[in-house]
């Protein structure tokens, strides 16, 4: 077997109950890539995501990434091997100003401790004015800088799926996960998100995986898909062939379609 | 009130003002005390206003800004006060090296319990928390060597006014320094959404048995201080069992979830409102019940909610102030 030098499942099993949400799914992704996760509702997608940054424990199958054993570790360990993901249901700290969202998220790399923190010594100063220029870095390449003093509940939609984008970002991942960025958004809101995808992952070398049902974001941006339903891989591949795959169609559209691409 | 305060670096020139500040208020107060103004038993509530700061601002560590619902602060505030009182009078140690002793021992104790318990959620860390607590109370009641039932006597008065409020003002400075710090910022985290916190790096296990285990700290020593305050300890479930947690809460709920200056003011207005209400008796809980219905009705997020005193906000004030002033003298040139 060709071994990827990035993400490595092998054998990924997920069962819920009596439910085996996820069976036997093999990914691998080289760094650098762009790859895409599609499937109807409820074919598991997230649960891939979930069972990849610890959320869920998988049943059966391994985990690896940059040769790095991550089957069974949870969230917080996940997160130290340079993995970051963004949520299918926003997940900011609504309460919390922008610009907290994203130095809450820099904690990996926060390099003093409690006693630092609470006799505020110079190391702290110092640490404290380096997260605060990092982040505002981030916040500008995703264009809200002039919001960070807002509530992240006060962005509309769109801005909020960008700020989780940013949230990951300052985490500096080497693998990005992204769970529906586009969901809810309008056909401008999708074409500005393309275009911060294609930039990010240029700036950051970022590897990026992502699972998502508009069609044009996926067509657009992925260089490669895998195609789940029912917890089961049923296609890999290029965009094209994705397309024209027989057994893709069918999981869309049903059997006997007149649908042909 | 949408957007929130933009920090400014004003550090230097606002820590000395709040030095003066400390200081200040501390000689007018023995001055007033020396010139027989305050009476002891002014002095009294007031030292009891700083012990209760001290709980209410440590409780809200745990509960406000990590987000664990405790209903058992008041076994810690008995850990410190019992273990050492008896160190105090078996020993005849030292009473700082005790309430050092006595508040790492509360804090060991915390993560101990912390540990087991904080994997539960809400309710059901509520739950195991009174459990514990009415574990702690229960084997203090049946320790005949402090007193059992008829609780502690005799303890020598080492508690000042002056200590309690030298370690009310470093307990609160340093747990506003903390929330506003990284680690601090970890905790508020796990509040306000755990599996984002989780997904970030934050280790909410780690976090949560931290704030835990500081809070606990916090009270043990507040404990000590009051054991050696009043000379007396009871195992009263108005004094260290669930009764006394309540009360806390209440304190830290009615100041505002999340707000140290809530906590504060309302640890002190608290504190007064029963001794304040004294000549009425026994209506005396009847009105104070009645202030807390209507303070929740009519102030549900608290006093201040969320709101802290900043110097940010009393720069904005003066500000304020002066253009209005300056604008009210331009209209009458």
């Amino acid at each position: 077997m060709a071994q990827a030098n990035g993400l490595q499942v092998i054998d990924l099993s997920v069962q819920i109950g009596g439910l085996k949400a996820v069976s036997s799914v093999n990914l691998e992704l080289n760094l650098g890539e762009l790859v895409g996760l599609i499937g109807p509702n409820g074919a598991g997608k997230t649960t891939v995501f979930n069972a990849l940054t610890g959320f869920c424990h998988p049943t059966a199958g391994q985990v690896f990434f940059k040769e790095q054993d991550l089957t069974n570790k949870p969230p917080h360990v996940v997160a130290q091997h340079n993995l970051a993901r963004t949520f299918q249901n926003i997940r900011l700290f609504k309460d919390l100003s922008v610009l907290d969202n994203l130095k809450i998220a820099y904690h990996k790399h926060v390099g003093y401790s409690f006693f630092s923190g609470i006799l505020r010594t110079p190391r702290y100063h110092k640490q404290e004015q380096k997260i605060t220029r990092i982040t505002m870095e981030i916040l500008d390449i995703v264009g809200l800088a002039e919001r960070a003093y807002e509530k992240a509940g006060n962005l509309s939609y769109g801005e909020q799926r960008k700020l989780e984008i940013a949230r990951a970002l300052v985490m500096e991942p080497s693998l990005l996960l992204l769970d529906e960025p586009a969901a809810g958004m309008n056909p401008n809101e999708t074409e500005e998100l393309i275009d911060l995808i294609r930039q990010i992952r240029k700036d950051f070398e970022l590897t990026v995986f992502l699972i998502e049902h508009d069609m044009n974001l996926v067509m657009n941006l992925c260089e490669r898909l895998y195609v789940l339903d029912y917890g089961v891989l049923i296609a890999e591949g290029s965009v094209q062939d994705v397309r024209s795959n027989r057994k893709v169609i069918e999981a869309y559209l049903g059997e006997d379609s007149p649908w042909q691409s | 009130m949408n957007r929130m305060n933009e920090p400014r670096k004003l550090d230097g020139k606002w820590n000395i003002v709040v030095l003066l500040l400390v200081v200040v208020v501390y000689g007018v107060i023995q001055l007033l005390a020396a010139k027989e103004i305050l009476l002891p038993y002014h002095l009294q509530v007031m030292g009891l206003i700083c012990i209760n700061i001290m709980l209410v601002v440590s409780l809200n560590l745990i509960n406000g800004f990590t987000g664990q619902f405790s209903l058992g602060h008041a076994s810690f505030l008995a850990i410190g006060a019992y273990l050492s009182a008896a160190l105090t009078v078996f020993l005849g140690m030292n009473f700082y090296l005790a309430l050092i002793i006595s508040g790492l021992a509360s804090g060991f104790v915390g993560i101990l319990i912390g540990l087991p318990a904080l994997r539960l959620r809400g309710d059901y860390l509520a739950i195991a928390t009174l459990g514990f607590g009415e574990i702690i109370r229960v084997v203090i009641l049946n320790i005949p060597a402090v007193g059992g039932p008829r609780g502690f006597t005799g303890i020598p008065r080492y508690t000042t006014f002056g200590l309690t409020y030298i370690l009310a003002v470093v307990t609160v400075l340093g747990i506003k320094n903390f929330v506003n710090s990284a680690h601090g910022r970890a905790c508020v985290s796990i509040r306000e959404d755990e599996i984002a916190a989780g997904s970030l790096g934050i280790n909410i296990i780690y976090y949560k048995v931290a704030a835990f285990a500081i809070g606990a700290m916090v009270a043990g020593v507040a404990g000590a201080l009051f054991s050696h305050y009043m000379q007396y300890i009871s195992p009263g479930t108005n004094q260290i069992g669930f009764l006394r947690s309540i009360d806390i809460l209440i304190m830290v709920v009615l100041g505002g979830l999340g707000s140290l200056t809530g906590s504060v003011v309302s640890a002190i207005l608290l504190t007064l409102l029963p001794e304040l209400l004294r000549g009425f008796a026994q209506y005396r809980m009847i009105v104070y019940s009645i202030i807390l219905i209507v303070m929740m009705l009519f102030m549900p997020s608290g006093l201040l909610g969320g709101f802290e005193l900043s110097f940010e906000f009393l720069e904005n004030l003066i500000g304020k102030f002066k253009i209005r002033k300056r604008g009210v003298s331009d209209g009458t040139s």
